[in-house]
């Protein structure tokens, strides 16, 4: 079956013929064209697939697409502002918290609804909030300290 | 994935008769359901989602404390009062899953999460549980993770919630709606042994809906604790982990409360050990010798051996903790 699914992807209103068995991801991937948010393991254990609703990270790889209906869902795609970079994804570009590039976009995202929440973590709190997403390739050392680069240029910015 | 139909029911009672139907899956926060759908473990014609019934909210009452069903794991972690009055059940929950999981996870749907055991999850081998009467290829295959109490020679996989070690030492009950009505279970007796239906896990009759958990206020609830031991820091299973309670009159324990997991086929509670720590001091011999009793009746395969040793520390841990609590 299938139905009308509403939503807001990255600001801006949607409306689609949605089948009842769609993944979120596969919503975001296939039908919404956002290749962004990225199927690691599919199960929840890789948080690849980390995106915000309603402000809040949350796998899209373990939501069903009419489970958000009527909510804000924001992905990767959605963080630069007319083609800058955020503070965030700057930071991972210059501290090399990105390698292959494949967890980037999780990891981001996780780290921005942190960021939302508590604008000033200790490096602690910065582990505990990235916990549920994986890296095969940094050793996460280099993760944590984009995300400390990206408070401190939050802050010189303010 | 395998295709489905839909519905959002308002009421119990829809959402009852829509459950009670051959084929037919709940979902609340989808963590555990979704993944087995894909991995064929579960099969589901029908899906009712019952995230718009009326079964979230924490209220806490002079009695106990009453968690909705849906209410998402990381809003039950994040709520002050919870903290304060039921340590134990925070830091369970925290222990558990991630971030995002937690975000989407529900308490109801983590006391019916599914075992973790590699067989189960891989549909090309047999699995009593997943398949009845196909064999248990972990009695003698990769049992390390597996259980140590609580099994038969038909199932030996553990029930891996963290949260509901935590909920069963502190007696919770388990709030159960149907069509007609409700009824409260303890949670120690809502789940079952294995036996020779592995397949059959809980007593929840067909159609019917965990409403909420109730957790009693008892003089010991505030000194309670969580230890979890597991093969890395954090987003890992239990190895093995163990609740603990007590209710303390300066140094002797009047009495305790002490439950296990990642060791059993369902959320273990220790009689014989809080038996032995009732009227003693409360101190680190004593707690060794009653954690000695945990371990009477486990029956360790080639691989999980480690765990009855592993077990025992974990419970005095527990015990010390929850002993130098303020
Ligand atoms: C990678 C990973 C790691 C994890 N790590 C941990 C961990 O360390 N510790 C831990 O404790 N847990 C862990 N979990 C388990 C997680 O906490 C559970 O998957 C979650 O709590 C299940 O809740 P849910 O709402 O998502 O359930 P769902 O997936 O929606 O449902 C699970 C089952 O319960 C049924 N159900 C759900 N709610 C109800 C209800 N109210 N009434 C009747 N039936 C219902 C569904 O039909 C389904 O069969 C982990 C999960 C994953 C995927
Ligand atoms: S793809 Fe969703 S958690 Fe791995
Ligand atoms: S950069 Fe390759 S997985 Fe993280």
């Amino acid at each position: 079956m299938r139905s009308v699914l509403s939503l807001t992807v990255n600001g801006r209103a949607r409306e689609d013929l949605v089948a009842d068995n769609m993944l979120l991801l596969d919503y975001l991937r296939e039908v919404a064209g956002l290749t962004g948010t990225k199927q690691g393991c599919d199960g929840g254990e890789c948080g690849a697939c980390t995106v915000l609703v309603d402000d809040q990270p949350r796998l899209a790889c373990s939501t069903l697409a009419h489970q958000v209906a009527g909510k804000r869902i924001e992905t990767i795609e959605g963080l630069a502002t007319r083609g800058r970079l955020s503070a965030l994804q700057q930071a991972f570009h210059e501290k090399l918290g990105t390698q292959c590039g494949f967890c980037t976009p999780g990891m981001i995202m996780a780290a921005e609804a942190l960021l939302r929440r508590n604008p000033d973590p200790s490096r602690d709190e910065i582990k505990a909030a990235l916990s549920g997403n994986l890296c095969r390739c940094t050793g996460y050392v280099k993760i944590v300290e984009s995300v400390e680069t990206a408070v401190r240029a939050r802050e010189a910015a303010e | 994935m395998l295709p489905f139909t839909y519905s959002r029911p308002r009421n119990i009672g829809e959402a009852a008769t829509a459950g009670a139907q051959p084929g037919t899956e709940f979902i609340a926060g989808g963590t555990d359901l979704l993944p087995l759908l894909k991995e064929g473990v579960r099969r589901a014609n029908r899906l009712v989602d019952i995230n718009d019934l009326p079964l979230g909210g924490i209220r806490h009452e002079a009695a106990g404390v009453r968690l909705g069903a849906l209410t998402r794991m990381s809003d039950a972690a994040d709520d002050e009062r919870l903290r304060r009055d039921y340590p134990a059940v925070v830091e369970a929950l925290l222990a558990g899953a991630s971030p995002q999981l937690r975000n989407l996870a529900t308490v109801g749907g983590n006391l019916l999460q599914h075992t973790r055991c590699l067989y189960f999850h891989d549909a090309a081998m047999p699995c009593n549980k997943r398949q009845p009467g196909s064999g248990c290829p972990a009695w003698d295959g990769q049992n390390r993770g597996n259980a140590i109490l609580g099994g038969s020679r038909a199932c030996i996989a553990t029930h891996a919630s963290d949260l509901a070690v935590a909920l069963v030492a502190l007696e919770a009950r388990v709030v159960l709606g149907a069509r007609h009505g409700e009824r409260e279970v303890p949670l120690a007796d809502f789940h079952r042994l294995p036996g020779d239906t592995p397949q059959i896990e809980t007593v929840l009759e067909p159609g019917e809906v965990i409403t909420a958990i109730f957790v009693p206020a008892a003089p010991y609830s505030r000194r309670s604790t969580y230890v979890k031991l597991r093969d890395r820091a954090s987003f890992e299973w239990a190895l093995t982990s163990a609740a603990a309670a007590l209710d303390l009159a300066g140094d002797t324990i009047r009495q305790a409360r002490v439950a296990v997991g990642g060791v059993a086929t369902k959320p273990w509670r220790l009689p014989k050990v809080e038996e032995a720590l009732a009227g003693a001091r409360a101190d680190r011999s004593i707690f060794h010798a009653a954690a000695e009793l945990a371990a009477q009746g486990a029956e360790p395969r080639q691989f999980n051996a480690f765990k009855v040793e592993l077990m025992k520390r974990a419970i005095v841990r527990a015990l010390a903790d929850a002993g130098s609590l303020a």
